[in-house]
């Protein structure tokens, strides 16, 4: 009654100071004007470090504004994604330093993960040597600075690796040296559409196949070999529609010119090393989460399902890890967070990513500090938001369902 | 790093940069110091020496100014800044002087809020590849792998410079000169690029010099030199006449030995440089003695570049470009009248 029935006496009491006192006092009014009051506050304090912040750049004699993003950029990039050459304006500089930095956060969270779940699944081994071995990585891994471990690897990438003319020629026109790995790139000739529908209708058809199959499962009890079929669904189909259209796919090898490959795909030592220790330095943190999340579990689970005479695998695979994820999903998206982030250190090996890039050189070559930065935070800001949002959404999915 | 840039620019948001703009003469006295931005390491210009000394050539213009204002060239703070973070230290008042081998160029100085006070260092971008490259003439560079330091002039240039001649070259791109020259040093690169000095600082610190060879190609104009907030005229004033007073002091034969004799002199023009005529320091807020002190504690011109960079040190740089105007070079300092 409380929150209605106050208002309720508030209004019925009626004109002059007695209401005014009496809507001070109403828990509904109060709240909604603390919170309007709050808002405008808030507003106000932004307009107010703007409007200052112009104001002193502008009385300093430096440019601001956002114009500059429109500006020939006049530097080359070493890793460009989309296109991108010298001419091309700051603000297409400010994309490919954004779509470096997703590219190497996406690949690294990918690989962390898989990499984490196999050791912190090794660390509950029954197996002495693995264990231990798996408890030697982590504690090795999380213990040392993410910096110092990505110097080691840019230093080892190179220190090991012979220079281009020397370097290493590997089968299928696979080149290695210390300017990268070289691979042939696949070149689309005509037909080669129709490959890539098949390879699509593959994906579909296994996806269909693989939902019918856990379907009927849940119905029936009876199993699938799912991994078989889908497999050679996925690699049947376009290696016979290959064949019928001829060979649609040539590949461009890279071949030794002057100094370096010209041709091919490059991967660069900076986006393998910057990859390599955001892997595993964070790949040690989410062992121990599944190690913990996997502990939670109760030991009547597993007895249960042993009882059952269901494998070990299958009890892993379809018991524990399910349940175990609810604790497992919340701090893994925290060490996705913290990944994303941690690959601003990218400007200290050498790898273009938006920090080196945009808030390095674009900093520099236009001088306007404060809206660099701030578009800087505001991207960390919005793939962190992205992420944590998918991995709440995620998180829904798995939480427990009372039934 | 991060920090330094976050500072300023809640600095610049929060309103600390327009006080800290105004009499910067007066901030200084008060502080007691000079606080001088420099390199975080580039041999012969700024790098801590065998004893964990700053020295060099720019190093030598902070303890000129503060020879200067206080009779003292160790009244210095240096704080050593990348490339990156150097304007937006100076603008924000985190130093009150850069003197870090920076590039005078037109946007520089009309849109960063900077005055540059002067040259200090003529110089140009050079290339600097090692000798088993083969390699004779930067126009054969074509398709090399550039190793280069960002947030410089040194990158357009590259940039440029290639476009022109119509060739390609990947850049590697660190912010940090000393990861650049561990990146060239460990074959990374074919290339590297940066100011021709710089190329024959950074030479000395490989591991086997003589296996490197810089390209006779020089590329751009660099002319390099000390800066100073905009909005402040009278410090303008100081470091600007700071560097025409160690000019001045070379071509009229004043040196660290001789400026104590000297100011009995007869020649006019060293007696009123030297404050024993008329009454210059006062006009830029200083002693009338100052110019004595900047000689006496740090030499003039000419001593501070044979002892930084001259033919005698391990650079081994000729004056160039950068002797004085009576001499061949480029360096004229109007005169003090």
């Amino acid at each position: 009654m409380s929150v209605e029935g106050a208002a309720g006496r508030a209004a019925a009491a009626g004109g002059g100071g007695v209401a005014k006192a009496r809507l001070l006092y109403d828990p509904r009014f109060r709240s909604w004007a603390f919170q309007i009051a709050l808002v405008v506050a808030v507003v106000l304090f932004f307009f107010w470090i703007a409007g200052n912040a112009a104001r002193n750049l502008q009385q300093a004699n430096i440019a601001s504004g956002f114009g500059f993003l429109d500006v020939r950029a006049g530097f080359v990039i070493a890793e460009t994604p989309i296109h991108y050459t010298d001419n091309s304006t700051y603000g297409r500089a400010f994309l490919v330093g954004l779509l470096n930095t997703i590219i190497v956060a996406f690949l690294g969270i990918v690989f962390a993960t898989v990499l984490g779940f196999v050791i912190g699944i090794a660390r509950l081994s029954k197996n002495w040597l693995v264990a231990r071995l798996a408890t030697a990585y982590v504690e090795v891994m999380r213990n040392i600075p993410l910096l110092l471990q990505l110097l080691f690897w840019y230093k080892a990438v190179l220190a090991v690796l012979p220079s281009p003319r020397q370097g290493l020629e590997l089968p299928l026109g696979v080149f290695l040296n210390n300017r990268g790995l070289f691979i042939p790139r696949p070149v689309m000739e005509t037909g080669g559409g129709m490959l890539l529908g098949a390879i699509g209708i593959a994906a579909l058809a296994t996806y269909l196949l693989a939902r019918w199959a856990k379907a009927r499962r849940m119905r029936t009890g009876h199993s699938f070999p799912m991994l078989r079929v889908g497999l050679a669904i996925m690699l049947g189909l376009p290696f016979v529609v290959y064949v019928l259209a001829g060979a649609p796919i040539t590949f461009d090898v890279p071949e030794l010119q002057g100094f370096n490959f010209t041709g091919g795909k490059q991967v660069s030592p900076e986006f393998t090393a910057l990859l390599l220790g955001l892997s595993i330095y964070t790949s040690a943190f989410i062992a121990e989460i599944v190690r913990a999340g996997i502990l939670s579990v109760s030991r009547g689970q597993w007895e249960a399902a042993g009882a059952l005479g269901v494998r070990y695998g299958r009890i892993l695979r379809l018991i524990i890890i399910p349940q175990a994820m609810r604790v497992i999903i919340p701090p893994l998206t925290s060490q996705y967070l913290n990944l994303t982030k941690n690959s601003s250190l990218a400007v200290a090996i050498g790898y273009p990513d938006l920090v080196a890039v945009f808030a390095g050189t674009v900093l520099n070559q236009t001088g306007q500090a404060v809206e660099v930065i701030l578009m800087t935070m505001a991207v960390y800001l919005t793939l962190s938001l992205l992420t944590s949002a998918f991995m709440n959404w995620f998180n829904a999915r798995y939480a427990l369902v009372e039934r | 790093m991060k920090t330094k840039l976050f500072v300023a620019v809640m600095g610049a948001a929060f309103g600390v940069t327009a006080a800290a703009s105004a009499a910067t003469l007066d901030d200084v006295k008060s502080n007691g110091r000079l606080s001088c931005g420099v390199s975080t390491g580039l041999a012969g210009f700024s790098a801590p020496n065998d004893a964990g000394e700053w020295s060099g050539l720019d190093v030598d213009y902070c303890r000129a100014i503060a020879a200067a204002v206080f009779d003292d060239p160790e009244a210095v703070s240096y704080v050593p800044l990348t490339a990156k973070e150097r304007f937006t230290a100076l603008q924000s008042g985190e130093v009150d002087v850069l003197s870090r081998n920076t590039t005078w160029t037109m946007s520089r100085d009309t849109q960063l809020g900077l005055n540059f006070a002067g040259v200090n260092y003529y110089d140009g971008q050079g290339f600097m590849v090692p000798k088993e490259l083969g390699v004779s003439s930067a126009l054969e560079l074509s398709g090399a792998s550039v190793c280069v330091q960002t947030g410089t002039t040194t990158e357009l240039n590259l940039t440029d410079y290639f476009r022109a001649n119509s060739m390609d070259y990947n850049p590697v791109a660190f912010e940090r000169l000393e990861d650049v020259n561990t990146a060239y040093s460990s074959g990374r690169c074919d290339v590297y690029t940066t100011d021709a000095s710089g190329l024959y600082s950074i030479r000395l610190t490989l591991p086997s010099p003589d296996d490197h060879m810089v390209l006779p190609e020089i590329i751009s104009k660099e002319p390099l030199g000390p800066a100073v907030r905009q909005g402040d005229d009278q410090w303008f004033s100081v470091v600007k006449w700071v560097h025409y007073a160690l000019l001045n002091a070379e071509e009229l034969g004043v040196t660290s030995e001789n400026v104590e004799e000297m100011t009995s002199s007869e020649n006019p023009d060293i007696r009123r440089l030297l404050g024993a005529e008329g009454n210059f320091g006062e006009s830029i807020g200083l002693e009338a003695d100052w110019a004595v002190r900047v000689i006496k504690h740090v030499g003039n011109y000419g001593e501070l570049f044979d002892r930084n960079v001259g033919p005698d040190t391990p650079l081994g740089i000729a004056r160039g470009l950068n002797a004085l105007w009576t001499e061949g070079g480029i360096q004229y300092a109007p005169p003090v009248r």
